[in-house]
């Protein structure tokens, strides 16, 4: 038994646990060692899920998979449905690159902008309103949506309609709210009928205008205490996310680009269909969530931040002209150069949720939604790979299909498994910064909280994988010695 | 011998007619009063495996696709007793495959999930089996997923009564019979088509043409828009 072990045992170590820890999506847990003076010795968030998809994916044919694995996930469905019927498009034949129709690519794009603007929306408004409008370490029994609706009604309402509006997009595309059928490989099943597109287009110019109030609410919690707001839980990282070929902020398709803390690229313009080649998976015996890394800068420093942060951090610009005003803006706050704090994300998540809903507008003037061709099909292939920007960051599918139609293999890289490692950063620095030497109170452990709410994280996303990881159960006697214990390895 | 003499029969105290010879089902599908069945077609000779279009005949629990209607006959269809019994049914055919609506592409065209929405079923009764089941996707058109085959037997009676070929079959006995292609290749050695009228009768997923799934979007599938059996009700109110 290991020393650490000993000491927690011999209680000269503190133990704190945070479980569950609250509005976010999925479970996870986080527990904070702290010694004799007071200090932080060791910090951990926990994914205590345990999933199977990767697994039992396998032998279905393969046109089953959008429909299927979007069932991760009830918050993003539309990124996990989108990204499957990217791979699955390969395997059919029609590729990523004007291989669709034009309704078809636009059809999936007006269901992902929708997407993004509930999801951000559901995020800001619901989940995280509260600490930033109330304080950190407010009440307990403010910390909640309600409180928000009781105190600001305004914002409450804008939030909830918000979500709404990009929950109508996601329906009228996929056919429903949550888990659709829109996307199938090669195309997409419906057009978007021109009742349909005038009601959204009658909403569209306040949906604009309440998430430009939404990017200014951020920038004035922030400016009521700058310093705070900048350094909460931040550390330099590595960023990365698909851009566009002209370096554009592109959710729905693009190339790898790669930057680290000063902005220099470690990977610009990859074809992720080799994405294999660029980034390692690292499994670790005490979460079921793995690892990402970069190849090239290896385990130890090769990890990095994806999302709206590392979006706003890899892309040139914003093709969309408020965004784009406020992307410049939030890139002068840093001089140009990536912005470290994970506050941030709040802000950056927001200039997303703004460009979304302009991209909406964009879009419902085309025609293309309302006719042309819905499917193509070209020479079948045995293997494809899908990648999209999902709300909480780059979402990988992988899968190979065998000559009867039925899928072989899948890889899953969820968006919130990259953050797997800047989440735990986060968690040991606030929890150093803001528990060191005090007496733990449960207003102080929301700060921990907040920490690990900047990212979005969807834990039940990101725990997809069976028979991968590691599992170590031991049997152990009270004095610690171990009776009998069983392992099962991980390939990783 | 069948006579084409007028009977009159009672459905829940709804006065019907029929001819002579007719099976409750097929009189009681004419006069616009709805049975829910799913083993029977109409153009296939009965099979009366399934028991979910039981009714109660004159006081007796009978399949009203085998039994025929009578003169005077009074039948039990709607009443909470015969209600109970089916859902009982249909949770059965629930619980002893792996019939995953949420993902399935015969979801909203399939008869099994449309009838239990008909009889407002939420959740089975009994515990979940989880059997393992196979796929035979040999074939480059069609496949057949166990998973979510309810042994019904109509694609087995038409194979033979429309398409005149037996190529498919039951397997196994008891709980553990099995729709299978009558080939040791499985569905690659049959001669099978999509065309063929013993695909087009499976009324739940179990037998697919490959590569047609979710074509129909959400809101324009067979059951989206009206329960199952609509469409015999409407002959009543027409």
């Amino acid at each position: 038994m290991s020393e650490f072990v000993t000491r927690i045992r011999e209680k000269s170590l503190k133990k704190v646990v945070i479980d569950p820890v609250t509005r976010v999506e999925g479970h996870g847990k986080v527990t904070i060692i702290i010694d004799e003076e007071g200090r932080v010795e060791r910090t951990r968030l926990h994914i205590v899920e345990f999933r199977g998809f990767e697994r039992f994916i396998q032998g279905r044919p393969y046109w089953e998979a959008p429909v299927v694995v979007q069932r991760l996930c009830g918050i993003c469905p539309v990124s996990h449905h989108l990204a499957a019927a990217k791979a699955m498009d390969v395997v059919v034949g029609v590729g990523p690159d004007g291989g669709l129709s034009a309704t078809a690519e636009k059809m999936r794009r007006l269901m992902h902008y929708g997407q993004m603007l509930q999801s951000h929306a559901l995020h800001f408004y619901h989940l995280c309103s509260p600490d930033l409008l109330f304080g950190f370490e407010s009440d307990v029994s403010k910390r909640n949506v309600l409180a928000v609706a009781a105190e600001y009604p305004e914002i409450a309402k804008q939030g909830i309609l918000l979500r709404r509006y990009g929950q109508e997009i996601i329906r009228a595309t996929a056919g429903k709210r949550i888990h659709g059928t829109g996307a199938i490989p090669g195309g997409i099943n419906r057009h978007l009928s021109k009742e349909e597109r005038d009601g959204f287009l009658t909403d569209i110019d306040q949906m604009i205008e309440w998430a430009g109030a939404a990017v200014e609410l951020v920038k004035k919690v922030h400016s009521q205490n700058p310093d705070f707001f900048d350094s909460f839980g931040s550390f330099p990282s590595n960023h990365l996310s698909l851009v566009r070929k002209d370096g554009a902020l592109d959710f729905y398709h693009g190339n790898i680009r790669a930057v680290d803390a000063d902005g220099l690229k470690i990977y610009d313009q990859v074809d992720y269909k080799d994405y294999l080649d660029y980034i390692g998976e690292e499994v670790r015996n005490w979460s079921y969530m793995k690892f990402p890394f970069i190849r090239k800068l290896g385990k130890k420093n090769g990890w990095y931040r994806v999302g709206p942060l590392a979006r706003l951090n890899t892309c040139d610009f914003v093709p969309s002209p408020l965004a784009q005003k406020q992307f410049e803006i939030f890139r002068a706050y840093t001089g140009g150069k990536p912005n470290n704090c994970t506050l941030h994300y709040h802000w950056a998540r927001m200039i997303e949720m703004l460009h979304s809903a302009e991209v909406i507008k964009e879009l419902l003037s085309d025609d293309d939604l309302s006719s042309g061709e819905l499917i193509r099909r070209g020479q079948r292939v045995g293997e494809g790979v899908g990648l999209i920007e999902a709300p909480r960051g780059t979402l990988f599918h992988h899968y190979r299909v065998n000559g009867d139609d039925q899928i072989e293999m899948c890889n899953l890289i969820v968006s919130t498994t990259n953050n797997n490692d800047p989440m735990n950063k986060a968690v040991h620095r606030v929890a150093q910064d803001c528990l060191t030497g005090k007496e733990i109170t449960d207003g102080l452990l929301n700060n921990v909280e907040v920490a690990i709410r900047a990212y979005d994280p969807c834990l039940s996303c990101a725990t997809h994988a069976l028979g991968q990881m590691p599992l170590e159960v031991k049997l152990t006697d009270r004095e610690g010695n171990v009776i009998s214990a069983r392992r099962k390895g991980s390939r990783a | 011998m069948m006579t084409s003499e007028k009977i009159t029969f009672y459905i829940d105290e709804i006065e019907c007619t029929a001819t002579q010879g007719q099976s409750i089902l097929e009189a009681a599908d004419e006069n616009g009063v709805y049975i829910p069945r799913l083993c029977h077609q109409p153009d296939l000779l009965p099979g009366g495996s399934c028991r979910v279009c039981t009714v109660s005949a004159n006081g007796r629990n009978q399949a009203a696709c085998t039994t025929p209607v009578a003169n005077d006959m009074i039948i039990e269809n709607g009443s909470e007793e015969i209600l109970d019994l089916r859902r009982a049914v249909i949770e059965m055919l629930f619980i002893e495959g792996n019939h995953y609506c949420p993902m399935c592409e015969r979801s909203g065209n399939c008869e099994l999930q449309a009838i239990a929405y008909r009889l407002k079923i939420l959740a089975p009764r009994f515990p979940f089996m989880f059997p393992s089941r196979k796929l035979d996707a040999t074939h480059p058109g069609i496949f057949i997923d166990g998973n979510r085959c309810i042994q019904c037997g109509r694609c087995v009676r038409a194979a033979q009564q429309i398409d005149k070929k037996p190529i498919l079959g039951f397997i196994g006995r008891g709980g553990a019979v099995r729709i299978k292609a009558s080939s040791t290749e499985g569905l690659k050695g049959v001669d099978i088509s999509p065309d063929d009228a013993c695909v087009k009768a499976c009324p739940v997923g179990a037998i697919i043409v490959k590569d047609t799934a979710y074509r129909k979007p959400i809101g324009e599938r067979m059951f989206d828009k009206q329960p199952i059996g609509s469409e015999i009700e409407a002959r009543r109110t027409s």
